[in-house]
Protein backbone atom coordinates (compact mmCIF):
# COMPACT_ATOMS: atom_id res chain seq x y z
CA UNK A 1 0.00 0.00 0.00
CA UNK A 2 1.34 3.05 -1.16
CA UNK A 3 1.86 6.14 1.90
CA UNK A 4 2.57 9.63 0.82
CA UNK A 5 2.71 12.46 2.58
CA UNK A 6 0.83 15.70 2.07
CA UNK A 7 3.05 18.54 1.44
CA UNK A 8 0.24 20.90 2.65
CA UNK A 9 -1.38 19.36 6.24
CA UNK A 10 1.75 16.91 6.60
CA UNK A 11 -0.14 14.26 6.99
CA UNK A 12 1.73 11.07 6.11
CA UNK A 13 -1.61 9.56 4.20
CA UNK A 14 -2.00 5.67 2.68
CA UNK A 15 -3.52 5.03 -0.26
CA UNK A 16 -7.41 5.18 0.24
CA UNK A 17 -7.32 8.57 1.44
CA UNK A 18 -5.95 9.79 -1.75
CA UNK A 19 -6.99 9.54 -5.42
CA UNK A 20 -4.43 9.59 -8.31
CA UNK A 21 -4.65 11.99 -10.78
CA UNK A 22 -2.06 10.73 -14.12
CA UNK A 23 0.89 12.27 -14.79
CA UNK A 24 2.23 15.51 -13.54
CA UNK A 25 3.61 18.56 -15.28
CA UNK A 26 1.72 18.31 -18.44
CA UNK A 27 2.04 21.09 -20.99
CA UNK A 28 -1.27 21.95 -21.79
CA UNK A 29 -2.45 22.61 -25.57
CA UNK A 30 -5.88 24.27 -26.50
CA UNK A 31 -7.18 26.12 -29.34
CA UNK A 32 -4.69 26.95 -31.72
CA UNK A 33 -2.24 24.33 -31.40
CA UNK A 34 -1.44 21.59 -34.10
CA UNK A 35 -2.98 18.34 -33.87
CA UNK A 36 0.36 16.40 -32.58
CA UNK A 37 0.95 18.98 -29.93
CA UNK A 38 -3.09 18.51 -29.12
CA UNK A 39 -3.33 14.62 -29.46
CA UNK A 40 0.45 14.61 -27.13
CA UNK A 41 -1.32 16.78 -24.54
CA UNK A 42 -4.42 14.68 -24.32
CA UNK A 43 -3.30 11.03 -24.69
CA UNK A 44 0.72 10.64 -25.45
CA UNK A 45 1.93 9.72 -21.79
CA UNK A 46 5.52 8.54 -21.13
CA UNK A 47 4.60 5.71 -19.08
CA UNK A 48 8.23 4.98 -17.94
CA UNK A 49 9.07 2.10 -16.31
CA UNK A 50 11.21 3.77 -13.24
CA UNK A 51 10.76 6.81 -12.21
CA UNK A 52 7.26 9.27 -12.50
CA UNK A 53 6.16 12.19 -11.54
CA UNK A 54 2.30 12.26 -10.63
CA UNK A 55 -0.67 14.12 -9.26
CA UNK A 56 -2.53 13.01 -6.43
CA UNK A 57 -5.50 14.89 -4.17
CA UNK A 58 -5.14 14.26 -0.68
CA UNK A 59 -9.72 13.48 -1.07
CA UNK A 60 -10.20 12.16 2.26
CA UNK A 61 -8.11 14.85 3.81
CA UNK A 62 -7.37 18.71 3.29
CA UNK A 63 -8.86 18.03 -0.31
CA UNK A 64 -5.74 19.87 -2.14
CA UNK A 65 -3.85 18.55 -5.60
CA UNK A 66 -0.08 17.67 -4.91
CA UNK A 67 2.66 15.92 -6.77
CA UNK A 68 4.59 13.15 -6.38
CA UNK A 69 7.85 11.47 -7.41
CA UNK A 70 7.43 7.76 -7.38
CA UNK A 71 8.87 4.53 -9.01
CA UNK A 72 6.49 2.51 -11.03
CA UNK A 73 8.67 -0.65 -11.09
CA UNK A 74 9.59 -0.87 -7.55
CA UNK A 75 6.60 1.30 -6.41
CA UNK A 76 9.11 3.03 -4.23
CA UNK A 77 8.21 6.83 -3.68
CA UNK A 78 11.11 9.58 -3.56
CA UNK A 79 9.20 12.10 -1.88
CA UNK A 80 5.69 14.66 -2.93
CA UNK A 81 5.74 18.54 -3.28
CA UNK A 82 3.11 21.09 -3.99
CA UNK A 83 1.50 21.54 -7.39
CA UNK A 84 2.43 25.23 -7.80
CA UNK A 85 5.52 24.36 -9.73
CA UNK A 86 6.58 23.52 -13.70
CA UNK A 87 9.48 21.45 -12.43
CA UNK A 88 9.92 18.76 -9.39
CA UNK A 89 12.08 20.45 -6.88
CA UNK A 90 16.09 20.45 -7.57
CA UNK A 91 16.76 19.12 -4.09
CA UNK A 92 14.28 16.36 -5.13
CA UNK A 93 15.74 15.22 -8.67
CA UNK A 94 19.03 15.37 -7.00
CA UNK A 95 18.06 12.53 -4.60
CA UNK A 96 15.99 10.51 -7.35
CA UNK A 97 19.47 10.79 -9.19
CA UNK A 98 21.32 9.57 -6.27
CA UNK A 99 19.19 6.26 -5.95
CA UNK A 100 18.75 5.92 -9.93
CA UNK A 101 22.00 6.76 -11.51
CA UNK A 102 20.94 5.87 -14.75
CA UNK A 103 17.95 8.16 -14.42
CA UNK A 104 17.74 10.33 -17.43
CA UNK A 105 16.90 13.55 -15.37
CA UNK A 106 13.39 15.35 -15.39
CA UNK A 107 12.28 16.15 -19.27
CA UNK B 1 21.79 -25.39 -31.79
CA UNK B 2 19.87 -27.70 -30.36
CA UNK B 3 17.92 -29.39 -32.65
CA UNK B 4 14.49 -30.61 -30.82
CA UNK B 5 11.90 -32.73 -32.42
CA UNK B 6 8.63 -30.77 -32.99
CA UNK B 7 5.09 -32.28 -31.68
CA UNK B 8 3.79 -34.65 -34.95
CA UNK B 9 0.84 -36.48 -33.07
CA UNK B 10 -2.48 -36.05 -32.61
CA UNK B 11 -4.38 -35.71 -29.55
CA UNK B 12 -6.89 -38.28 -29.88
CA UNK B 13 -8.62 -40.90 -27.72
CA UNK B 14 -6.94 -43.65 -29.56
CA UNK B 15 -3.64 -42.13 -29.42
CA UNK B 16 -4.32 -41.91 -25.03
CA UNK B 17 -4.80 -45.73 -25.48
CA UNK B 18 -1.77 -46.39 -27.67
CA UNK B 19 0.06 -44.45 -24.83
CA UNK B 20 -1.51 -46.20 -22.34
CA UNK B 21 0.55 -49.69 -23.50
CA UNK B 22 3.65 -47.78 -23.21
CA UNK B 23 2.97 -46.52 -19.59
CA UNK B 24 2.48 -43.07 -21.07
CA UNK B 25 6.36 -42.57 -21.66
CA UNK B 26 5.97 -41.58 -25.57
CA UNK B 27 4.33 -38.38 -25.50
CA UNK B 28 6.32 -35.75 -27.14
CA UNK B 29 6.64 -32.18 -25.67
CA UNK B 30 4.28 -30.19 -26.68
CA UNK B 31 6.25 -27.59 -28.22
CA UNK B 32 9.90 -27.28 -29.17
CA UNK B 33 12.54 -25.02 -27.51
CA UNK B 34 15.14 -24.38 -29.94
CA UNK B 35 17.70 -21.15 -29.94
CA UNK B 36 17.20 -18.79 -32.34
CA UNK B 37 18.09 -18.44 -36.49
CA UNK B 38 19.92 -16.06 -38.07
CA UNK B 39 17.08 -14.63 -39.54
CA UNK B 40 13.05 -14.92 -40.14
CA UNK B 41 10.48 -14.03 -42.85
CA UNK B 42 7.97 -12.43 -39.45
CA UNK B 43 9.02 -12.26 -35.64
CA UNK B 44 7.00 -11.48 -33.19
CA UNK B 45 7.79 -10.33 -29.84
CA UNK B 46 5.25 -11.51 -27.26
CA UNK B 47 4.83 -15.39 -26.71
CA UNK B 48 1.30 -14.84 -24.87
CA UNK B 49 -2.44 -15.27 -26.01
CA UNK B 50 -2.29 -12.48 -28.73
CA UNK B 51 1.61 -13.11 -29.67
CA UNK B 52 1.08 -16.95 -30.37
CA UNK B 53 -2.34 -16.48 -31.93
CA UNK B 54 -0.74 -14.15 -34.51
CA UNK B 55 1.82 -16.84 -35.32
CA UNK B 56 -0.52 -19.15 -35.46
CA UNK B 57 -2.73 -17.33 -37.98
CA UNK B 58 -0.08 -15.69 -39.91
CA UNK B 59 0.80 -19.87 -40.72
CA UNK B 60 -3.20 -20.67 -41.03
CA UNK B 61 -4.69 -18.40 -42.75
CA UNK B 62 -1.51 -16.39 -44.81
CA UNK B 63 1.03 -19.63 -45.32
CA UNK B 64 3.97 -17.61 -43.66
CA UNK B 65 5.82 -20.36 -41.32
CA UNK B 66 9.37 -19.21 -41.06
CA UNK B 67 8.17 -17.29 -37.61
CA UNK B 68 9.70 -17.04 -34.73
CA UNK B 69 7.83 -15.97 -31.36
CA UNK B 70 10.24 -14.13 -28.85
CA UNK B 71 8.92 -13.90 -25.11
CA UNK B 72 10.92 -12.67 -21.77
CA UNK B 73 9.95 -14.67 -19.47
CA UNK B 74 8.06 -17.68 -20.12
CA UNK B 75 5.10 -18.22 -22.43
CA UNK B 76 1.63 -17.63 -21.37
CA UNK B 77 3.03 -16.00 -18.05
CA UNK B 78 2.25 -12.97 -18.21
CA UNK B 79 -1.40 -11.60 -18.69
CA UNK B 80 -2.65 -14.48 -20.46
CA UNK B 81 -2.28 -16.59 -17.10
CA UNK B 82 -3.24 -13.44 -14.83
CA UNK B 83 -7.12 -13.10 -16.18
CA UNK B 84 -10.73 -14.33 -14.75
CA UNK B 85 -10.74 -16.16 -18.41
CA UNK B 86 -14.34 -14.63 -19.17
CA UNK B 87 -15.62 -14.60 -23.07
CA UNK B 88 -18.00 -12.60 -24.58
CA UNK B 89 -18.86 -10.00 -27.26
CA UNK B 90 -21.82 -8.33 -25.88
CA UNK B 91 -20.22 -4.19 -27.31
CA UNK B 92 -21.60 -1.59 -27.69
CA UNK B 93 -19.65 -0.02 -30.73
CA UNK B 94 -19.40 -1.94 -34.10
CA UNK B 95 -15.91 -2.17 -34.43
CA UNK B 96 -15.51 -3.97 -31.03
CA UNK B 97 -18.62 -5.94 -31.59
CA UNK B 98 -17.08 -7.30 -34.54
CA UNK B 99 -13.60 -8.23 -33.38
CA UNK B 100 -14.95 -9.84 -30.09
CA UNK B 101 -17.45 -11.71 -31.88
CA UNK B 102 -15.07 -12.71 -34.48
CA UNK B 103 -12.77 -14.13 -31.12
CA UNK B 104 -15.74 -15.43 -29.68
CA UNK B 105 -17.12 -17.64 -32.95
CA UNK B 106 -13.41 -19.16 -32.95
CA UNK B 107 -13.50 -19.94 -29.70
CA UNK B 108 -16.33 -22.16 -30.02
CA UNK B 109 -14.04 -24.47 -32.44
CA UNK B 110 -10.49 -23.58 -31.12
CA UNK B 111 -10.23 -27.00 -29.36
CA UNK B 112 -11.12 -28.56 -32.51
CA UNK B 113 -8.92 -26.43 -34.51
CA UNK B 114 -5.44 -26.77 -32.61
CA UNK B 115 -6.15 -29.99 -31.12
CA UNK B 116 -5.72 -29.12 -27.91
CA UNK B 117 -8.56 -28.70 -25.34
CA UNK B 118 -8.80 -25.49 -24.38
CA UNK B 119 -12.28 -26.24 -22.07
CA UNK B 120 -14.24 -23.17 -23.81
CA UNK B 121 -17.54 -22.90 -21.67
CA UNK B 122 -20.26 -21.20 -23.21
CA UNK B 123 -22.25 -21.37 -19.72
CA UNK B 124 -23.99 -17.45 -20.72
CA UNK B 125 -22.63 -14.28 -18.99
CA UNK B 126 -25.26 -12.21 -17.24
CA UNK B 127 -23.96 -8.03 -17.06
CA UNK B 128 -26.53 -6.99 -14.22
CA UNK B 129 -28.40 -3.91 -14.44
CA UNK B 130 -28.51 -2.22 -10.79
CA UNK B 131 -29.30 1.46 -11.84
CA UNK B 132 -31.73 3.41 -14.42
CA UNK B 133 -29.03 4.90 -15.80
CA UNK B 134 -27.01 0.97 -16.08
CA UNK B 135 -30.21 -1.14 -17.55
CA UNK B 136 -30.99 1.90 -20.44
CA UNK B 137 -27.32 1.52 -21.19
CA UNK B 138 -27.93 -2.20 -21.75
CA UNK B 139 -30.74 -1.76 -23.42
CA UNK B 140 -29.03 0.44 -25.49
CA UNK B 141 -26.37 -2.61 -26.03
CA UNK B 142 -28.84 -5.00 -26.40
CA UNK B 143 -30.16 -3.21 -29.76
CA UNK B 144 -26.75 -2.83 -30.95
CA UNK B 145 -26.09 -5.94 -30.63
CA UNK B 146 -28.93 -6.93 -32.70
CA UNK B 147 -27.72 -4.98 -35.64
CA UNK B 148 -24.06 -6.49 -34.99
CA UNK B 149 -25.51 -10.03 -35.32
CA UNK B 150 -24.33 -10.60 -31.33
CA UNK B 151 -26.96 -12.37 -29.73
CA UNK B 152 -27.30 -11.38 -26.88
CA UNK B 153 -30.63 -10.03 -24.66
CA UNK B 154 -32.26 -8.39 -22.06
CA UNK B 155 -33.82 -10.48 -18.92
CA UNK B 156 -35.86 -10.04 -16.26
CA UNK B 157 -34.64 -9.75 -12.35
CA UNK B 158 -36.67 -13.32 -11.79
CA UNK B 159 -35.05 -14.89 -14.28
CA UNK B 160 -31.12 -13.60 -13.01
CA UNK B 161 -32.64 -14.90 -9.71
CA UNK B 162 -33.50 -18.16 -12.09
CA UNK B 163 -30.34 -18.27 -13.73
CA UNK B 164 -28.55 -17.69 -10.55
CA UNK B 165 -29.90 -19.17 -7.62
CA UNK B 166 -27.50 -17.83 -5.41
CA UNK B 167 -27.86 -13.98 -6.11
CA UNK B 168 -29.50 -11.69 -4.17
CA UNK B 169 -31.89 -9.49 -6.58
CA UNK B 170 -33.62 -7.25 -3.96
CA UNK B 171 -30.26 -5.71 -1.77
CA UNK B 172 -30.25 -2.65 0.15
CA UNK B 173 -28.13 -0.66 -2.11
CA UNK B 174 -28.65 -1.73 -5.56
CA UNK B 175 -31.22 -4.23 -6.16
CA UNK B 176 -30.92 -6.20 -9.32
CA UNK B 177 -33.30 -4.71 -12.09
CA UNK B 178 -32.86 -6.68 -14.65
CA UNK B 179 -29.37 -8.23 -16.90
CA UNK B 180 -27.77 -7.94 -20.19
CA UNK B 181 -27.20 -12.04 -20.98
CA UNK B 182 -25.60 -13.42 -23.75
CA UNK B 183 -25.87 -16.96 -23.77
CA UNK B 184 -22.89 -18.09 -25.85
CA UNK B 185 -20.63 -15.85 -23.76
CA UNK B 186 -18.77 -18.28 -21.04
CA UNK B 187 -14.88 -19.42 -20.27
CA UNK B 188 -12.17 -20.84 -21.18
CA UNK B 189 -9.26 -22.50 -19.72
CA UNK B 190 -6.29 -19.81 -20.28
CA UNK B 191 -3.40 -21.84 -19.93
CA UNK B 192 -4.21 -24.00 -22.86
CA UNK B 193 -4.95 -21.37 -24.88
CA UNK B 194 -1.22 -20.52 -25.19
CA UNK B 195 -0.32 -23.94 -24.73
CA UNK B 196 -2.67 -24.57 -27.91
CA UNK B 197 -1.27 -22.23 -30.33
CA UNK B 198 1.93 -22.74 -29.11
CA UNK B 199 1.42 -26.59 -29.68
CA UNK B 200 0.18 -25.94 -33.13
CA UNK B 201 2.69 -22.81 -34.15
CA UNK B 202 5.50 -24.90 -33.10
CA UNK B 203 4.25 -27.92 -35.39
CA UNK B 204 3.79 -25.42 -38.43
CA UNK B 205 7.57 -24.75 -37.71
CA UNK B 206 7.90 -21.65 -36.02
CA UNK B 207 10.41 -21.08 -33.42
CA UNK B 208 9.33 -20.04 -29.84
CA UNK B 209 12.06 -19.28 -27.75
CA UNK B 210 11.39 -18.49 -24.64
CA UNK B 211 13.31 -16.40 -21.76
CA UNK B 212 14.69 -13.78 -24.45
CA UNK B 213 14.52 -10.64 -24.00
CA UNK B 214 14.09 -8.05 -27.00
CA UNK B 215 16.62 -5.03 -26.24
CA UNK B 216 16.53 -2.90 -29.46
CA UNK B 217 14.92 -2.55 -32.79
CA UNK B 218 17.31 -2.02 -35.84
CA UNK B 219 16.01 -0.10 -38.75
CA UNK B 220 17.41 1.29 -42.44
CA UNK B 221 15.17 3.89 -44.56
CA UNK B 222 12.43 4.01 -42.11
CA UNK B 223 11.72 0.10 -42.71
CA UNK B 224 12.87 -2.77 -39.39
CA UNK B 225 15.54 -4.62 -40.15
CA UNK B 226 16.16 -6.76 -37.17
CA UNK B 227 16.04 -7.21 -33.10
CA UNK B 228 18.95 -7.36 -30.67
CA UNK B 229 18.34 -9.94 -27.96
CA UNK B 230 19.68 -11.56 -25.17
CA UNK B 231 19.70 -14.19 -27.27
CA UNK B 232 21.73 -11.71 -30.47
CA UNK B 233 20.46 -10.69 -33.20
CA UNK B 234 17.34 -11.83 -35.13
CA UNK B 235 16.70 -10.54 -38.40
CA UNK B 236 13.16 -10.16 -39.72
CA UNK B 237 11.55 -8.51 -42.77
CA UNK B 238 8.59 -7.77 -40.56
CA UNK B 239 8.14 -7.55 -36.66
CA UNK B 240 4.83 -7.47 -34.70
CA UNK B 241 4.65 -5.82 -31.47
CA UNK B 242 2.61 -7.93 -29.15
CA UNK B 243 3.44 -7.57 -25.31
CA UNK B 244 0.83 -5.95 -23.50
CA UNK B 245 1.98 -4.42 -20.24
CA UNK B 246 5.22 -3.11 -22.06
CA UNK B 247 4.08 -2.25 -25.16
CA UNK B 248 5.24 1.19 -24.86
CA UNK B 249 9.36 0.20 -23.68
CA UNK B 250 9.15 -1.79 -26.86
CA UNK B 251 7.87 0.93 -28.89
CA UNK B 252 10.26 3.25 -27.36
CA UNK B 253 12.84 0.93 -28.71
CA UNK B 254 11.18 1.25 -32.80
CA UNK B 255 11.48 5.04 -31.61
CA UNK B 256 7.73 6.14 -31.32
CA UNK B 257 5.18 6.65 -28.90
CA UNK B 258 2.17 4.74 -27.62
CA UNK B 259 -0.88 6.21 -25.92
CA UNK B 260 -1.02 3.89 -23.35
CA UNK B 261 -0.10 3.61 -19.71
CA UNK B 262 0.42 0.82 -17.69
CA UNK B 263 -1.56 -0.07 -14.73
CA UNK B 264 -2.15 -3.64 -12.31
CA UNK B 265 -5.39 -5.35 -12.49
CA UNK B 266 -5.92 -7.82 -9.98
CA UNK B 267 -7.87 -10.92 -9.46
CA UNK B 268 -8.14 -13.44 -6.86
CA UNK B 269 -9.84 -17.14 -6.21
CA UNK B 270 -11.42 -18.70 -3.27
CA UNK B 271 -11.14 -21.55 -1.59
CA UNK B 272 -12.75 -24.73 -3.82
CA UNK B 273 -16.35 -25.01 -2.62
CA UNK B 274 -19.19 -27.17 -4.10
CA UNK B 275 -20.95 -25.69 -7.32
CA UNK B 276 -22.94 -23.11 -6.95
CA UNK B 277 -23.40 -20.99 -10.11
CA UNK B 278 -22.80 -22.13 -13.51
CA UNK B 279 -22.72 -18.77 -15.15
CA UNK B 280 -20.69 -16.07 -15.35
CA UNK B 281 -21.76 -12.53 -13.71
CA UNK B 282 -20.90 -9.50 -14.00
CA UNK B 283 -22.15 -6.27 -11.92
CA UNK B 284 -20.15 -3.50 -13.08
CA UNK B 285 -22.41 -0.38 -10.87
CA UNK B 286 -20.37 -2.29 -7.87
CA UNK B 287 -17.86 -3.25 -9.75
CA UNK B 288 -16.94 -6.99 -9.38
CA UNK B 289 -17.20 -10.40 -11.26
CA UNK B 290 -17.20 -13.99 -10.40
CA UNK B 291 -17.76 -16.75 -12.07
CA UNK B 292 -16.70 -20.75 -10.72
CA UNK B 293 -13.88 -22.64 -12.18
CA UNK B 294 -14.16 -26.48 -12.78
CA UNK B 295 -12.30 -26.84 -9.49
CA UNK B 296 -14.92 -25.17 -7.68
CA UNK B 297 -12.72 -21.79 -6.84
CA UNK B 298 -14.86 -18.60 -7.14
CA UNK B 299 -12.42 -16.47 -9.47
CA UNK B 300 -13.30 -12.60 -9.09
CA UNK B 301 -11.92 -9.86 -10.48
CA UNK B 302 -12.60 -6.18 -9.90
CA UNK B 303 -11.17 -2.83 -11.26
CA UNK B 304 -7.77 -1.99 -12.05
CA UNK B 305 -5.77 0.40 -9.73
CA UNK B 306 -5.65 4.08 -11.11
CA UNK B 307 -2.11 4.69 -10.88
CA UNK B 308 1.46 3.65 -13.07
CA UNK B 309 2.29 0.74 -12.07
CA UNK B 310 4.68 -2.49 -13.38
CA UNK B 311 4.92 -4.47 -10.22
CA UNK B 312 2.15 -7.31 -11.16
CA UNK B 313 0.56 -6.47 -7.55
CA UNK B 314 -1.93 -4.00 -6.93
CA UNK B 315 -3.41 -2.20 -3.76
CA UNK B 316 -4.68 -4.30 -1.02
CA UNK B 317 -8.19 -1.81 -0.65
CA UNK B 318 -9.29 -2.79 -4.39
CA UNK B 319 -10.35 -6.17 -3.75
CA UNK B 320 -11.33 -5.08 -0.49
CA UNK B 321 -14.35 -2.93 -2.52
CA UNK B 322 -14.32 -5.40 -5.21
CA UNK B 323 -15.33 -8.14 -2.57
CA UNK B 324 -17.26 -5.42 -0.42
CA UNK B 325 -19.68 -5.63 -3.64
CA UNK B 326 -19.53 -9.16 -4.16
CA UNK B 327 -21.03 -10.07 -0.81
CA UNK B 328 -23.49 -7.49 -0.84
CA UNK B 329 -24.46 -9.24 -4.30
CA UNK B 330 -23.97 -12.70 -3.21
CA UNK B 331 -24.32 -12.99 0.26
CA UNK B 332 -23.60 -16.83 0.46
CA UNK B 333 -19.85 -16.02 -0.05
CA UNK B 334 -19.46 -13.85 3.09
CA UNK B 335 -17.48 -16.54 4.74
CA UNK B 336 -15.42 -17.70 1.87
CA UNK B 337 -11.70 -18.17 2.37
CA UNK B 338 -9.37 -16.35 -0.62
CA UNK B 339 -7.08 -18.87 -1.22
CA UNK B 340 -4.71 -16.75 -4.31
CA UNK B 341 -4.59 -13.23 -5.84
CA UNK B 342 -2.38 -11.69 -8.28
CA UNK B 343 -1.86 -8.94 -10.60
CA UNK B 344 -0.83 -8.50 -14.17
CA UNK B 345 0.18 -5.31 -15.82
CA UNK B 346 -2.34 -4.02 -18.93
CA UNK B 347 -1.71 -1.33 -20.98
CA UNK B 348 -4.31 1.22 -21.73
CA UNK B 349 -5.65 3.67 -24.10
CA UNK B 350 -7.37 6.68 -24.13
CA UNK B 351 -10.61 5.50 -25.29
CA UNK B 352 -9.70 1.84 -23.69
CA UNK B 353 -10.23 0.06 -27.20
CA UNK B 354 -7.13 -1.87 -28.50
CA UNK B 355 -4.75 -0.37 -31.06
CA UNK B 356 -4.35 -3.49 -34.12
CA UNK B 357 -1.83 -0.76 -36.44
CA UNK B 358 0.51 0.08 -38.77
CA UNK B 359 3.50 2.12 -36.61
CA UNK B 360 5.48 4.85 -38.16
CA UNK B 361 8.23 2.51 -38.33
CA UNK B 362 7.63 0.47 -42.07
CA UNK B 363 7.25 -3.28 -41.50
CA UNK B 364 6.44 -2.73 -37.75
CA UNK B 365 3.56 -3.42 -36.52
CA UNK B 366 1.75 -2.46 -33.04
CA UNK B 367 -0.99 -4.65 -31.38
CA UNK B 368 -1.74 -3.45 -27.80
CA UNK B 369 -3.93 -1.80 -25.74
CA UNK B 370 -6.32 -4.54 -24.74
CA UNK B 371 -6.09 -3.25 -21.24
CA UNK B 372 -8.83 -5.40 -18.82
CA UNK B 373 -10.24 -7.30 -21.82
CA UNK B 374 -8.14 -8.99 -23.67
CA UNK B 375 -8.08 -12.91 -23.37
CA UNK B 376 -11.80 -13.43 -24.49
CA UNK B 377 -10.19 -11.45 -28.03
CA UNK B 378 -7.22 -13.84 -28.46
CA UNK B 379 -8.59 -15.30 -31.36
CA UNK B 380 -9.65 -12.16 -33.05
CA UNK B 381 -6.89 -9.92 -32.11
CA UNK B 382 -4.44 -13.12 -33.58
CA UNK B 383 -6.58 -13.29 -36.78
CA UNK B 384 -6.62 -9.37 -37.30
CA UNK B 385 -2.50 -8.95 -36.59
CA UNK B 386 -1.85 -11.90 -38.93
CA UNK B 387 -3.91 -10.22 -42.06
CA UNK B 388 -2.02 -7.10 -41.08
CA UNK B 389 1.41 -8.72 -40.78
CA UNK B 390 0.94 -10.50 -43.64
CA UNK B 391 -0.54 -7.87 -46.10
CA UNK B 392 1.10 -5.13 -44.82
CA UNK B 393 -2.42 -2.92 -44.46
CA UNK B 394 -4.85 -3.62 -42.15
CA UNK B 395 -8.46 -5.94 -43.23
CA UNK B 396 -11.85 -5.15 -42.01
CA UNK B 397 -11.21 -6.48 -38.32
CA UNK B 398 -8.07 -3.95 -37.39
CA UNK B 399 -8.62 -1.11 -39.88
CA UNK B 400 -10.74 1.03 -36.88
CA UNK B 401 -8.13 0.01 -34.12
CA UNK B 402 -5.54 2.26 -36.26
CA UNK B 403 -2.70 4.19 -33.47
CA UNK B 404 -3.67 7.58 -35.50
CA UNK B 405 -7.44 7.30 -34.29
CA UNK B 406 -6.43 9.47 -31.01
CA UNK B 407 -4.80 12.31 -33.69
CA UNK B 408 -8.00 11.73 -35.78
CA UNK B 409 -10.55 12.12 -33.22
CA UNK B 410 -11.81 8.80 -34.47
CA UNK B 411 -12.39 6.76 -30.87
CA UNK B 412 -13.59 4.02 -30.28
CA UNK B 413 -15.27 4.69 -27.19
CA UNK B 414 -15.66 1.37 -24.62
CA UNK B 415 -14.86 3.71 -21.80
CA UNK B 416 -17.89 5.05 -22.26
CA UNK B 417 -20.05 2.47 -23.28
CA UNK B 418 -19.17 -0.33 -21.01
CA UNK B 419 -18.86 2.23 -17.59
CA UNK B 420 -15.76 0.64 -16.70
CA UNK B 421 -12.99 -1.28 -17.63
CA UNK B 422 -13.93 -4.16 -19.73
Amino acid sequence: MLILECPYCGVKAEETELSPGGEAHLKRFGPGSTDEEFEAYMFARKNPKGVHFERWRHAYGCGKWFLAARCTATLEVFGTYPAQVSAPPQALQDKIKAKRPDWKGFQ
Amino acid sequence: MTAQARPSKRYSVFALAKEALSWHMGWEKAWASPEPKKSYDAVIVGAGGHGLATAYYLGKNHGITNVAVIEKGWLGGGNTGRNTTIIRSNYLQDPSAAIYEKARSLYETLSQDLNYNVMFSPRGLLMLGQTHHEVRGYLRTVHANKIQGVETEWISPQKVKELVPIINIDGPRYPILGALYQARGGTARHDAVAWGYARACSAMGMDIIQQCEVKGVTSAGGVVTGIETTKGYIQTKKLGIVVAGHSGQVADMAGFRLPVEAVALQALVSEPIKPCMDVVVMANTVHGYMSQSDKGEMVIGGGTDGFNNFTQRGSFHHIEETLRALIETFPMISRLKMLRQWGGIVDMTGDRSPIISKTPLGNCFMNCGWGTGGFKAIPGSGWAMAELMAKGEPGPLAEEFSMWRFKEGRFIDESVAAGVAH
